[in-house]
């Protein structure tokens, strides 16, 4: 009892996790772990850096900045649910100008790789954000999230548009760097994922992020109203998995050799390799750090052990193994199956 | 800095309509003030309520057969204080903490004034030694609902010069609120602080009644949080900074314990048009 009492991190007698190459490629960016965090959920990494090593994963996705500072919605902004949660936070934020000294100063300073998002309510809007990241050091790619309200097009979220989406990537795409990677992140409250994901990738995204939030609403049975101040939230966590996983899967087929960052749901490494066999060439963790705010350390060790278990030798060689064609075992079997007829 | 350690279960015990849960601690109970709460993790591993829960830390030991150990006192209100309630000695707890920021303490030999609603009076225990200890005269102010919903009377009147409790159905001391009893209470002891911890509406109403003696007030509040570490910005309320502008804080990193003057009480809940990055008309675009 006396050992359980005071365990701390590894339990005593776990082995050494096996040597993988943990390596993730996306497009031009290298990072040493595929794990990251999901913006909104690891604000600009200070706060996670007190339960782990945050230059130990594969980068911290920043909480998606605005041009100006942004109050947020009012309160209640969240909900738990069933193996998940609703957030109405609506995108509180310093502002581009005190992010980049105060936040990415920060990150660049402690060493950590940072993928910045972006957030915006018009074209423009995004645009003037890439211009201003330009000119900084110390971002590894931008996710641009599209999951916002346009309100040059009566508050249609840009997401849900093939050609709103596009148009923001493509005016990202033309006021940064010509070599910074540029993640275009989906909404899954969508009818036709792919045809969202051929759009952005069509106006110059470098890859995807999926998936963002789903739409949700919960009813308080006390005060018989929203419970939600902004009366709908984003749903997230475990619940949202499957979905997730199928939104990667459907973008991986339609695209052989995209770059995907996975998530939706992640709790452990084997939560992690499902979006990996699905396609994804990395995966962020979001909601889970709730729960656990040394998960994306953890995750990346237990994905590497599972990884390692099952036969890898790296993670590429893992990413869409789920596509593969049929066994050929199988195959033999039905020839004697007709033989023997 | 806060730390995330698998503490186990020592003792759980009841007291009036609460029940005090004692935890092994390691490393959490040494760095702990007046005024940190922990957050622990709900069902196991495979829980589907994933979001952590809040409480006071009230008691810490850091040396013992144990280690460190703390106790924290909950009042079951959902699922999660129910699940949290019904464990047994041994059983395993994810806990995070010290978490959030405690209550500041006097330079002075002052006299200071504590406020405890309902559980709210479980961080008071600490902050009334650690007042003690430092030459300034303490009086306690308890208030609940009823009898059963005051916590820690017996102990809180062993470690104040007086102790005042009122109960809304007067099943005990004083029938009515603590802040009917406060105004009193400070003018007769000088109070040049008071600490506060409980409801919302009670806290407000502290904060105002500090301010009208130009006393000092120390509240802290309870918002809901997802995160409890300052990652996910869902516990925010408004506090005015000292250049004058409004800010939506958060009550987990930059609270729980917050100025009474510095919180915009009847707007918490809302965005006040002045604060920073404010909505322009018709809500955020
Ligand atoms: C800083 C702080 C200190 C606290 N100290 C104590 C304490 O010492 N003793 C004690 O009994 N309680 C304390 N609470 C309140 C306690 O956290 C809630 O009662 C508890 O989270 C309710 O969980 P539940 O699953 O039982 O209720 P449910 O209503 O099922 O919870 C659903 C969700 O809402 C959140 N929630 C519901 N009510 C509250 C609330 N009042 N405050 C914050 N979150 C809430 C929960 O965390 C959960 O995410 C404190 C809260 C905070 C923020
Ligand atoms: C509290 C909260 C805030 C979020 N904020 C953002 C955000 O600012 N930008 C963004 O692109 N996604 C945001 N998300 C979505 C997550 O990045 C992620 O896409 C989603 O939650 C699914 O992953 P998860 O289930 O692991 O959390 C937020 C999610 C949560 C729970
Ligand atoms: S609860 Fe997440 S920021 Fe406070």
């Amino acid at each position: 009892m006396t050992r359980a009492l005071i365990s701390q991190g590894p339990m005593p007698g776990d082995s050494a996790v096996p040597f993988v190459d943990m390596t993730a490629d996306l497009a031009g960016v290298e990072l040493p772990s595929p794990v990251l965090t999901a913006s909104g959920c690891a604000a600009a990494g200070r706060e996670l850096d007190q339960f782990f090593d945050i230059t130990s994963i594969g980068a911290i996705v920043t909480k998606s900045v605005m041009l100006q500072p942004r109050s947020g919605r009012p309160t209640p902004r969240m909900a738990e649910t069933p193996s998940g949660m609703l957030n109405s936070i609506g995108l509180q934020g310093p502002g581009i100008d005190r992010f980049i000294d105060h936040d990415l100063a920060w990150l660049a300073d402690r060493g950590a790789r940072t993928v910045v998002s972006i957030a915006g309510g018009t074209v423009d809007e995004y645009a003037k954000l890439a211009a201003r990241l330009r000119i900084v050091r110390g971002v590894s790619a931008i996710e641009v999230n599209i999951s916002c309200p346009n309100v040059e097009d009566r508050g249609q979220v840009f997401a849900c548009d093939p050609n709103s989406a596009a148009s923001v990537i493509q005016a990202v795409k033309r006021h940064s760097d010509p070599r910074m990677p540029i993640f275009a992140k989906l909404s899954p409250d969508v009818t036709d994922i792919v045809s969202i994901a051929a759009s952005v990738v069509r106006a110059g995204a470098t890859g995807v992020s999926v998936i963002n939030t789903l739409l949700g609403m919960v009813i308080n049975a006390d005060t018989m109203r929203p419970h939600l101040a902004g009366v709908t939230g984003g749903l997230s966590g475990p619940a949202i998995r499957p979905v997730a996983v199928r939104c990667v899967w459907q973008i991986r087929q339609a695209f052989p050799d995209l770059p995907i960052i996975g998530m939706g749901g992640i709790r452990t490494g084997l939560d992690a390799l499902e979006f990996v066999l699905a396609g994804a060439n990395a995966v962020s963790v979001g909601t889970v750090v709730f729960h656990d705010p040394s998960a994306p350390l953890r995750i990346h060790e237990e994905l590497q052990r599972a990884l390692a278990e099952r036969g890898f030798g790296s993670l590429a060689d893992a990413v869409g193994y789920a596509h593969r064609p049929p066994d050929v075992t199988a195959e033999v079997d039905d020839d004697l199956d007709f033989i023997t007829e | 800095m806060p730390v995330q350690v698998k503490g186990q279960v020592l003792d759980i015990r009841r007291a009036g309509a609460y029940q005090v849960l004692s935890l092994t601690a390691p490393g959490i109970s040494e760095l702990t003030r007046p005024g940190h709460f922990v957050t622990l993790g709900i069902g196991g591993e495979e829980s589907s309520m994933l979001l952590r829960r809040a409480f006071a830390i009230h008691q810490v030991q850091s040396r013992g057969v144990y280690g460190g150990t703390l106790d924290v006192v909950i009042g079951v209100h959902g699922k999660g204080t129910r699940w949290l309630v019904d464990r047994r000695r041994h059983d395993p707890i994810d806990i995070v903490g010290p978490l959030g920021r405690p209550f500041v303490l006097p330079k002075e030999r002052v006299a200071c004034v504590l406020v405890g609603g309902g559980y709210g009076s479980a961080p008071l225990f600490m902050l009334a030694e650690q007042l003690r200890e430092r030459g300034c005269r303490v009086d306690v102010v308890l208030g609940a609902s009823t009898e059963e919903k005051l916590f820690g009377a017996l102990e809180l009147k062993r470690l104040a010069s007086t102790l005042t409790i009122t109960t809304d159905d007067g099943s005990l001391g004083e029938r009515g609120r603590v802040t009917d009893v406060l105004p009193e209470l400070m003018d007769r002891v000088d109070g040049a602080v008071v600490y506060a911890c409980g409801p919302m509406p009670m806290l407000q109403r502290v904060a105002e009644v500090a301010q009208e003696r130009q006393a000092y007030s120390q509240c802290a509040v309870e918002e809901a949080m997802a995160c409890g570490i300052g990652v996910c910005m869902t516990c925010v309320l408004p506090i005015v900074g000292e250049d004058g502008v409004t800010r939506m804080l958060r009550s987990c990193a930059e609270g729980p314990v917050f100025r009474g003057d510095r919180v915009r009480w009847a707007e918490v809940g809302t965005i006040p048009p002045d604060t920073l990055g404010a909505p322009t008309e018709g809500g955020h675009r």
